[in-house]
């Protein structure tokens, strides 16, 4: 009874985890989502500027202190938000520089080759951005300072971490806010037409290749505000984009790629996955467990992932 | 042939040349240090060689070259550590343990396409990495043994070392070159740049791709084993980390892709350059190696996407060749381009069914593009194919030669069910096709096109390029036209060049879809001949065509499709004054403009 009683406790513990941690990986893979949905690029560098994020929100907050006036309760969350700006920035000139090279219009017409080309220019960033942060950064682990990841909240015997709590509240009021900006605004409603049809966007009078950017931007933007916000509670260094990649497209294929809502909802299930699988793997492995759950989907959900091979021949 | 050997006397030349400039400056080294980075220079040499098989020649871009980079050194240090099984069998031993792995991770992951390929061979090594940090292999050294070190490859000089490594090295790219020139590199490639094509030509895509990545894992096993030997100390991050991966990737792409030099230029250049810094500035800048090969890489894709050899290889080839678009000899059609009446079909005389269809469907969701379609094409007959756009005509093609599944229904070849079989099995049976829009490999040449196609119908590769020879003389291309890249080709050129691939091994039918679309008058009057002389070589033609006054001369035989559904079928001259078919398709101006023509 007693044995079935904390097994309980433990299953709800790893289930309010995995949900808490699941916002920001689902506020991660709408912005990866964006990407992919409005440019059709595999962005390999997303986790890199996820990285980006944690660190702005740090410099903010702890490093730099330019935060420290507003306390440490709302310091951090109001570095979050503002690391979103800043990576916003990075990513928009990185576009507009490299990745538009290998983008756009004249690429979608070269199918296979033009994926090859941008697979290869996003790794190279990646590789820059994780290295040249450990240049930058130091490769000590850290993490934003608040009170908060180490009080919680209890809801019955369940302990909810306050940073992972408030990071979940706050990837959802974000990813809510994206979700309105995209179906009610005119700008967004022309960055979902540059998505749907580039060719007809254009013929009616919308810069595809400015929407890219701005698609581009606030992909990495968002996932930037989820970075900062998960670095309220989780140590990070600059290599840590690398894991997260693949985290992040775990949920973006999950969820059904393009799909912002479904990217949500794809990083939530990630979230819980990762949390409980500590329920019946060692502690190390909760990592390969999200590999082995990518690969599962991959290879029994890949009618919607190919598109057709046979469109025309 | 004599050619072909003296090709492979200078490549080997070559090699040798190399191995043995290398070494006599790796003698000359004094220093230890710049020792070893000449050893490390071969390993990843060797790492991207074997990425290059897999990734360079079939296109399918790996990510996770660092799982049997891993699994090979983690193979040499436990057999060493546990069992002490010398290095000299371990490393034989890793490779075993990488082609497994190959297999193992390719079933699954080959069912992928272009990134999700890409991203599912990174989560292999990531997720081993953990695995291992799990299992208690965070940092094995291997132990030294002092009484008989040599065999244990354990040597106080590190020029053994490099030449054990260079040993390794030549044997993977005399490995890589023979695969380059023979049927399996060039099944890899045509694959790399049109599958479709390369598919319906005969080539069975997931047997070529299966060896190629064992090969690939293969070499790559056997890097990460040396790779375990000479730095006596294997962590999982070094062998199973991103940079690993990602390592192989940049030298090869760096250095040319595709081509077994190119690993060897890049990890000549990168890994020289990125040592040097990291132990320059290593202590100030952290990271420096990886934001060197991020910085290779980017700059590479925007300057020289496919490398420096082939960038080197196309200025001169540029300098040497005549401006693309200009044959030196023109397409001669082999037979005198006599006009044929009306009536031609009358007089001539067809075999037993060659290919039947009985009640053949394909849907797409609800858009029924095939619709229960009953034909049977006699052997030695022109059948045309015609209808409006949208009328499933080139679904129908699709199914025949399987890149489609039909619904229901059967289809026979010379009595024989073909329905089921995939393309390469189709094309193996006797079935050539051309497409609407001209698949081409547009970075090889046109002999080497069409060599491509005689695979399936040759036993040697010697055999392939004669019966490739003799398809080309049959559609007129001869001299040096054969010798031009199919990227610089005229219309006219790719269809010929098409259709001499489609011919090359020989096959009982042939399907052409809109072979002479896109063509100018004379330039049509000068392909009918050689399809009506292919013809009265003996193979039977399904035609799809739009161009109505080429069909009525060329085919004995109309079938109208409209909306998925066979709605005429009989000789030419009846069908065009079906009522059904002037209203579906050719329009009642068309009907009276063609009487006068014929009266």
């Amino acid at each position: 009874m007693d044995d079935l009683y904390w097994h309980l406790v433990d299953f709800l513990q790893a289930f309010a985890a995995g949900l808490l941690v699941g916002g920001t990986y689902g506020l991660m893979c709408v912005g990866l989502g964006i990407i992919f949905g409005v440019m059709r690029v595999v962005n390999f560098a997303h986790g890199d500027f996820m990285m980006l994020g944690m660190y702005a929100a740090f410099y903010l907050v702890t490093g730099f202190g330019v935060l420290a006036f507003l306390g440490p309760y709302a310091g951090p969350i109001a570095g979050a938000v503002l690391a979103g700006p800043i990576v916003f920035a990075i990513g928009w000139l990185l576009h507009k520089f490299l990745i538009s090279r290998v983008t756009g219009a004249r690429v979608v017409a070269a199918e296979a080759e033009g994926h090859y080309a941008q697979i290869i220019l996003t790794l190279g960033i990646a590789l820059v951005l994780a290295n040249g942060g450990l240049i930058l950064f130091g490769s000590t682990p850290l993490s934003v300072q608040t009170p908060l990841s180490r009080e919680s909240w209890e809801i019955g015997p369940v302990f909810l971490n306050q940073a992972r709590a408030v990071g979940f509240i706050m990837a959802v009021i974000c990813a809510l806010g994206l979700y309105l900006f995209l179906t009610r605004t005119n700008l967004g409603k022309a960055l979902r037409a540059a998505a749907d049809n580039p060719t007809a966007a254009a013929y009616v009078g919308i810069d595809v290749d400015r929407a890219h950017r701005l698609a581009f931007g606030l992909g990495v933007g968002i996932t930037g505000v989820a970075g900062g916000l998960f670095a309220m509670s989780q140590s990070f260094q600059p290599y840590i984009g690398f894991d997260f990649v693949i985290v992040m497209y775990a949920g973006v294929v999950l969820g059904g790629m393009g799909s912002i809502l479904g990217a949500f909802w794809g990083g939530l299930t990630i979230g819980l996955v990762q949390q409980m699988s500590t329920l019946i793997l060692p502690y190390q492995l909760q990592n390969t467990a999200i590999f082995v759950v990518f690969l599962v989907i991959v290879f029994f959900r890949p009618q919607g992932m190919f598109g057709r091979v046979w469109e025309r021949t | 042939m004599i050619g072909k050997r003296r090709a492979y006397l200078r490549q080997y030349a070559a090699i040798a040349l190399f191995a043995l400039a290398y070494l006599a400056l790796g003698f000359a080294v004094r220093d230890a240090y710049y020792q070893l980075i000449m050893v490390q220079v071969l390993v990843w040499a060797v790492m991207g060689l074997g990425w290059n098989v897999l990734s360079g020649y079939s296109g399918m871009i790996s990510f996770g070259h660092a799982a049997f980079f891993g699994l090979g050194a983690y193979t040499v240090t436990i057999a060493f550590v546990k069992f002490g099984i010398t290095p000299w069998l371990g490393i034989p031993l890793g490779v075993v343990v990488g082609v497994i792995a190959g297999v193992l991770i390719g079933i699954p992951t080959f069912r992928l396409r272009g990134h999700y390929f890409a991203l599912a061979m990174l989560a292999y090594p990531l997720a081993m990495l953990y695995v291992f940090e799990w299992m208690g292999y965070q940092e094995v050294s291997l132990p030294m043994k002092r009484e008989n070190p040599v065999a244990y490859m354990q040597f106080a000089d590190q020029r053994t070392y490099m030449v054990i490594a260079m040993l390794l090295a030549v044997a993977c790219m005399v490995i890589s070159m023979h695969v380059e020139r023979s049927r399996f590199g060039r099944s890899l490639l045509a694959i790399k740049q049109n599958l479709p094509a390369a598919e319906a030509a005969g080539i069975d895509a997931a047997r070529w791709r299966m060896y190629a990545m064992m090969l690939s894992a293969g070499m790559a096993a056997a890097a990460g084993g040396f790779y375990a030997v000479i730095l006596l100390v294997v962590t999982p991050q070094t062998v199973f980390g991103a940079l690993t991966s990602a390592q192989a990737l940049i030298v090869a792409l760096f250095g040319g892709v595709g081509v077994f030099w190119g690993p060897i230029i890049g990890s000549t250049i990168l890994i020289p350059l990125a040592e040097t810094l990291h132990a320059k500035l290593g202590d100030i800048l952290p990271g420096i190696q990886g934001v060197v090969y991020g910085v290779a890489i980017i700059v590479i894709i925007l300057v020289a996407p496919d490398g420096i050899y082939w960038k080197v290889r196309d200025r001169i080839m540029a300098r040497r060749a005549p401006p693309a678009g200009a044959p030196r000899a023109a397409a001669r059609p082999i037979a005198p381009a006599t006009p044929i009446a009306w009536d031609t079909a009358a007089s001539r005389s067809f075999g037993a069914p060659l290919l039947e269809l009985q009640n053949v469907s394909r849907a797409f969701g609800g858009l029924r593009a095939v619709d229960e379609v009953t034909l049977s094409v006699p052997e030695g007959m022109i059948y045309g194919i015609i209808g409006p756009n949208g009328a499933g005509k080139t679904t129908l093609f699709n199914v025949l030669n399987g890149f489609l599944a039909a619904n229901q229904g059967a289809m026979r070849l010379a009595g024989q069910e073909i329905g089921g079989l995939k393309p390469h099995e189709v094309c193996a049976r006797g079935v050539g096709r051309t497409f609407q829009v001209v698949r081409s490999f547009p970075r090889m040449t046109v002999l080497e096109n069409v060599v491509i196609g005689a695979f399936v119908g040759a036993k040697t590769d010697d055999e392939a390029e004669r019966l490739a020879h003799a398809a080309l003389a049959r559609v007129g291309m001869t001299g040096g036209q054969v010798h031009m890249l199919a990227g610089g080709l005229t219309t006219k050129q790719l269809r010929l060049m098409e259709l001499a691939r489609a011919l090359a091994p020989r096959p009982k039918l042939l399907l052409l879809d809109e072979t002479l679309a896109g063509l100018g008058h004379d330039e049509l009057e000068g392909i009918l001949p050689i399809i009506r002389q292919v013809n009265r070589e003996g193979v039977t033609i399904v035609i799809i065509e739009h161009t109505m006054h080429a069909m009525v001369k060329l085919a004995d035989h109309f079938c109208v499709l409209d909306h998925g559904r066979l709605i005429a079928s009989g000789k030419p001259a009846d069908v065009v004054k079906n009522p059904a078919v002037i209203e579906a398709y050719l329009g009642k101006k068309w009907m009276d403009r063609a009487q006068d023509q014929v009266a």
